[in-house]
């Protein structure tokens, strides 16, 4: 069981409601895989840097999950059919960033 | 022969640029893993451009600068930094 880290990028067009289903349906697909979600943000609306797809906003979301490897797979098919993700990177975390992602967490917690 | 050489004066004083040692930041506060979702951090090891500063400028060790590169294609790769931009001046 690895830990990884997945960011997506949604299409600003959604509406709220329409966002929490898009990041629901792949929480979903990792716990079908037997995944444990560890952490997920939802940045909301942020500019990007240069025009995804003709767009200039888009609504991010992190998910911090463990899984064992076949899951990525799976995902990530997911991601490309979905046509409402811009972009989407997963990430493996080694034992240096599992304790910096921790540590983000407590952060985050204080402040908010 | 003597006190000609010492006859030339220097029209402006040459000034020894004094050599500040460079040394490696994550080494030095401990940082051991550096996140690509925090485009500001990463905004100090690029320049106006958005290209990567090479480990002469900042003086960065070698497997930190790997780090830092990886680090910022990501950024780039989400968006969160641009791949060539005029940001901050």
């Amino acid at each position: 069981m690895n830990r990884y880290e997945t960011v997506f990028i949604l299409t600003p067009v959604l509406s709220e409601a329409q966002t929490k289903e898009a990041a629901g349906k792949f929480e979903k697909i990792l716990k079908d895989g037997k995944a444990k979600i560890i952490n997920s943000e939802f940045w909301g609306m942020r500019k990007l840097a240069y025009p995804i797809q003709k767009k200039s906003t888009g609504f991010y979301q992190l998910v911090e999950f463990e899984a064992s490897g076949d899951v990525i797979e799976k995902l990530e098919v997911a991601f490309r059919r979905d046509e409402r993700i811009l972009r989407f990177l997963t990430v493996k975390l080694d034992k240096h960033a599992i304790a910096y992602a921790e540590k983000r967490v407590k952060l985050r917690a204080e402040k908010a | 022969m003597a006190e000609k050489q010492s006859e030339i004066r220097y029209l402006t004083p040459i000034n020894i640029e004094i050599k500040k040692d460079k040394y490696c930041r994550f080494q030095k506060s401990g940082i051991k893993y550096i996140d690509f979702k925090d485009p500001d951090f990463l905004l100090k090891f690029v320049n106006e451009q958005g290209k990567i500063l090479p480990r002469r400028v900042t003086g960065t060790s070698l497997k930190f600068q790997r780090k830092v590169t990886q680090a910022v294609k990501r950024a780039r790769h989400l968006a969160l930094m641009p791949y060539v931009g005029d940001m901050l001046k």
